[in-house]
């Protein structure tokens, strides 16, 4: 039994829902037959990778589908061996080479090569060139981006690359004028209710609309968190109605209760006590950043005016902190005694 | 030997020779990328770098040269220039033998460079074909007695590398000449830069990128609204190499979205064939229009501090999840920032250091929804207390 997020993933150009005006551009650049490297981006959840498979389906028909996952020994420089996966069809390849952290150059210089070099064997294939998607293309290193440069240019006739990205900033400069951008902005409210609602539709749920308005509320613009909130909350309860109780992750409920802690109390005894639930949270792979993101936005509106942009300011600070350091608790713990004593300090 | 310094009758004889080949290649130049289409074929069609290339040309007559050293920001002609050095220099049938060109997409440690590099530089040098169609071929190119190793993205070498290049360099300088191109020539180590002679690539003026792409658009049969190549020289500021990606996307899009709409309602349009407009460049290059821009300006400016944060928040919330990138919204606000007079310049000094942060922050890869909503309440600030 498929989630309803993977189970009613469009599949065609035809079946997206939202952003038809960039459906359309997708669709004419797959039928010219002079397709470009693109350089997809947005907040994740908005449907980067449908729109990409759906493409790929509209370059070269159904034999996209039929995938395999490979696993692919690389050897290093220093003799390392390098285990990597990799999903391909007869048509296209998908890799994401942040998996092998900082020796991605390796991979991204032997694989890409390797494609390249060859042509498409199948000759009644719709078009002349493979497609390679690279996964998370904003984690991969400087090195790597640099190898990918040149090799865009020289086998372009065989491959075209397809990047992913969750914001161009740490794309180098390069490798964006080589791409064409393409921006997928997350749907809007409307958008994900519609979305709902046909899901529901097909689900055969009953359609409850003030309560498919405040999941979209809730999920941040974020297609895929609404879709599985969307089930969690047919799953658990028998009875649907317009007042139905959104049960809001673990994660953030405890994220909540440490705001709510450290307004009411500024001690380090306090301080502890919170830095456990921190571990809790890390311990279950929440990264920091998000931590301290959300701990962030949750805390805003239960202060004064005044202290907000400062509580904005410190935390951006220290997700920068926690983005070079190496011990992120450190710097978790740092934000919340630096809010405690803004707080002590206007008391 | 006189025709050997003629430059102008080698040339076209080059260039007959180049002509009967195109003919294949046809198929192949259509899905080419236009910015390999155009990179320029000899000295002379590069764009806008007139110094380097008149005392390259100068070296061409010569046909002597010294270790090269290019560099300037990307698109503006480095690699096109090299390239297109050497392709006067030895002629489509030496070309290979003669010149290595290694880039960063290939292996480049200390190991390559003590083993291909250096077994390049050794070799013997390749000599044209024998008898009449060898003096008919010198006679075309100068062919001078040495090879050439082309090291693109040079910065991106290794210091430990790069030392290793350093006596390779003068043991045989005699038969081999190197050509570093980077962008940033201080990541070069300063005794390979003091080895070479240095060469400046400016980035574009907007005349001269504007001419060419012009140029580019009437070859393709591109029509181009007013404005759009403003915009196109605007959006990639100097780089060509860009600005041409810019114009083949666009270029795509528009002729693209005519075949599609060819269907029913292909009678709404009334322009027998529709021009790139500067919202496809703008949009293509993901500029983030000016109205989000100025909605987050005024939101930024506004007087009581509860209100000020209350509608940035929601303003930055929406740009978040939008995806339009951070590092985009960034450069656009500083623009407008930094050239608004209303502004005091103690003020800009102040708001100035937030930006320089702020960019720091997203190189590094900090969270871009924090980084930018710090940003702008730090400025609203700084305006609120000055203002």
């Amino acid at each position: 039994m498929a989630l309803l997020v993977d189970k009613h993933r469009p599949r065609s150009l035809d079946a997206l829902t939202y952003h038809d005006e960039l459906s359309e551009r997708l669709r004419a650049l797959a039928q010219n037959g002079d397709f470009p490297h693109l350089l997809v981006y947005g907040p994740s959840g908005g449907g980067k990778k449908t729109r990409v498979i759906a493409t790929l389906k509209e370059l070269y028909g159904p034999g996209v589908d039929k995938i395999k996952i490979d696993a692919r020994v690389f050897q290093t420089t220093s003799n390392r061996k390098l285990e990597f996966n990799i999903v391909s069809s007869i048509y296209h390849l998908e890799i994401t080479p942040s998996d092998v952290g900082n020796y991605d150059r390796v991979v991204i210089q032997d694989l890409l090569k390797e494609v390249a070099q060859t042509q498409q064997v199948d000759q009644s294939a719709k078009q002349k060139f493979k497609v390679v998607v690279i996964n998370e293309a904003d984690h991969l290193t400087r090195d790597a981006q640099a190898a990918l440069r040149r090799t865009m240019e020289k086998y372009s006739p065989n491959m075209r690359l397809i990047l992913l990205a969750n914001s161009t900033s740490n794309i180098i400069a390069p490798i964006r004028s080589r791409t064409l951008l393409v921006r997928v902005a997350a749907p809007s409210e409307e958008e994900i209710c519609q979305v709902l609602e046909s899901v529901g539709a097909a689900e055969k749920l009953k359609h409850v609309d003030a309560l498919n308005k405040r999941i979209a509320q809730e999920s941040g613009r974020n297609l895929r968190r609404a879709l599985l909130m969307f089930e969690a909350v047919y799953a658990q309860n028998e009875n649907i109605n317009a007042n139905t109780l959104i049960p809001p992750p673990d994660w953030e409920a405890l994220i909540a209760q440490i705001a709510d802690e450290i307004i009411q109390e500024h001690t380090p005894a306090k301080i502890l006590q919170i830095r456990e639930k921190m571990y809790d949270l890390l311990s279950h792979c929440i990264p920091a950043s998000t931590i301290i993101k959300t701990l962030a936005f949750k805390l805003v509106p239960k202060i004064s005016v005044n202290l907000k942009s400062e509580v904005i300011k410190w935390s951006a600070f220290y997700d920068h902190r926690i983005r070079m350091g190496s011990k992120v608790i450190f710097h978790l713990e740092a934000f919340v005694a630096k809010v405690m004593r803004m707080l002590e300090r206007q008391a | 030997m006189a025709s050997f310094f003629d430059i102008r009758a080698r040339k076209d004889a080059a260039a007959s020779a180049g002509a009967s080949k195109a003919g294949g290649k046809q198929e192949n130049a259509r899905i080419q990328p236009w910015v390999e289409k155009y990179r320029p074929k000899t000295l002379s069609d590069v764009t806008a770098q007139d110094h380097a290339i008149s005392v390259l040309k100068r070296t061409l007559q010569s046909s002597n040269l010294p270790h090269m050293l290019f560099y300037g920001p990307p698109g503006t002609g480095k690699t096109s220039t090299i390239l297109a050095l050497a392709k006067e220099l030895y002629g489509p049938e030496l070309f290979h033998t003669r010149v290595l060109e290694l880039n960063a997409s290939d292996e480049r440690g200390i190991s390559i460079v003590r083993e291909k590099v250096k077994d390049f530089a050794r070799q013997h040098l390749s000599n044209p074909p024998a008898g009449p169609a060898g003096i008919e071929y010198r006679k075309k190119y100068p062919v001078p007695p040495f090879k050439i190793i082309i090291l693109d993205e040079a910065d991106s070498m290794t210091q430990d590398a790069q030392s290793a290049l350093r006596r390779t360099m003068e043991t045989y300088s005699k038969i081999t000449r190197f050509c570093l191109v980077c962008n940033y020539v201080t990541r070069i180590i300063d005794p390979l830069a003091s080895r070479c002679s240095k060469f400046r690539f400016k980035g574009l003026d907007k005349a001269n990128a504007g001419k060419r792409l012009e140029e580019i658009a009437q070859l393709e049969k591109v029509e181009l609204e007013d404005g759009a190549v403003d915009a196109l020289v605007r959006c990639s500021d100097g780089d060509l190499r860009k600005a041409i990606t810019f114009l083949q996307s666009s270029a795509r899009l528009v002729g693209a979205l005519q075949t599609a709409g060819d269907g029913p309602d292909a009678m709404d349009i009334d322009v027998p064939r529709k021009a790139v407009t500067v919202r496809i460049v703008e949009e293509i290059a993901g500029v983030v229009s000016g109205d989000v821009i100025d909605r987050l300006l005024q939101a930024m400016q506004s007087k009581s501090k509860g209100r000020a944060f209350e509608s940035v928040n929601t303003i930055v919330e929406d740009i978040a999840a939008d995806g339009w990138s951070a590092t985009q919204i960034l450069q656009q606000l500083y623009d407008k920032l930094v050239f608004d007079e209303t502004i005091s310049d103690s003020c800009k000094n102040l708001i100035v250091m937030v930006f320089s942060e702020s960019d720091k922050r997203l190189v590094d890869g900090a969270d871009e929804h924090l980084t930018i909503l710090d940003l702008t309440l730090r400025i609203s600030d700084i305006l609120q207390s000055n203002g």
